[in-house]
């Protein structure tokens, strides 16, 4: 096997396991990569793709209504973090549904501060796994080009 | 992918679909439908979205709407899915349907969306593994 595709799949492999051992990714990201194959070979970054997208939309939305000062609407805050917290579940963004979690009771609390503290963490957090998983699709890249396969990662 | 004589069966890879389904799904979140767009298309299955319940009982309006399986999730705009559910019922729609819930969702929220007229509850997010069993068995009763 070429030496330079071995090191690629070699270090795509340390990158992935890290993901998970860091918390980025649960096991519903090795679901959503179980159903990618030949009939949807870029199924994996349309739906993240769909899921940045929602969390641009969503964190914008919770922006405005915590910036309505005395009279924020918790329940519309809420709601946009139910939403986040679906979408985050169903693509195995791990540390991002769990900031959800917590913000969702935030909410229910009417915690305003916590509420703007929180949704920072989730602006944080959803940029960071972009840029993470960013980096892995340039690796999977990387590894055709060099003409090898992309392996697959056993996590546990 | 084999088929019979009949074509009514296929094989996908290693999993089986015992007749081929069409599916409407309703849900407000684009990732979700996608997620279960593709869900559906890997066990052999075609489909077709609505955003919220609304959208998803306009379907049916004309009466022409012929699905074999409704994914509903719970909680929508316009219209969410115990309204819908019930409304389609109402409207004597005989698909099955599976409500789509959250595990934040208590006892009596599901029991609630059952009692709508749902065949079965199943928690986000789903997975092949999750819904290939339950539609083999519904379809086989």
């Amino acid at each position: 096997m070429d030496a330079h595709v071995a090191q690629l799949q070699m270090q795509y492999r340390n990158y992935i396991l890290s993901l998970y051992q860091q918390g980025f990714l649960d096991d519903q990201f090795t679901e959503l990569k179980s159903l990618q194959d030949d009939g949807s070979p870029d199924f994996v970054a349309e739906v993240l793709s769909l899921f940045f997208d929602d969390c641009v939309k969503l964190v914008g939305n919770m922006a405005r209504a915590l910036d309505q000062i005395g009279t924020v609407d918790f329940c519309q805050v809420g709601a946009n973090v139910h939403q986040l917290k679906g979408s985050s579940s169903s693509v195995g963004a791990k540390r991002v549904k769990g900031l959800c979690i917590n913000f969702k009771e935030l909410c229910e609390a009417k915690n305003y501060e916590g509420c703007v503290r929180c949704l920072q963490q989730v602006d944080i957090e959803y940029k960071t796994l972009k840029a993470k998983l960013q980096d892995m699709f340039n690796l999977e890249k990387q590894i055709v080009q060099a003409g090898g396969i992309v392996p697959q990662v056993d996590i546990n | 992918m084999a088929t019979t004589s009949t074509g009514d069966i296929e094989k996908t890879k290693s999993v089986e679909v015992k007749k081929k389904l069409n599916v409407l799904i309703v849900d407000d979140d684009p990732v979700i439908r996608k997620l279960h767009e593709i869900i559906i298309k890997s066990i052999g299955g075609i489909s077709q979205t609505a955003k919220n319940g609304e959208e998803a009982v306009n379907i049916h309006r004309d009466g022409n709407a012929s699905f074999d399986l409704i994914l509903m999730d719970k909680e929508m705009p316009e219209r969410d899915g115990l309204s819908a559910t019930k409304k389609l019922r109402e409207m004597k729609v005989t698909s099955m349907i599976i409500g789509v819930t959250t595990l934040a969702d208590n006892e009596e929220e599901r029991k609630a969306f059952m009692e709508a007229g749902l065949n079965h509850c199943l928690a986000k997010p789903l997975s092949k593994a999750k819904i290939l069993p339950l539609i083999n068995n519904l379809m086989d009763a």
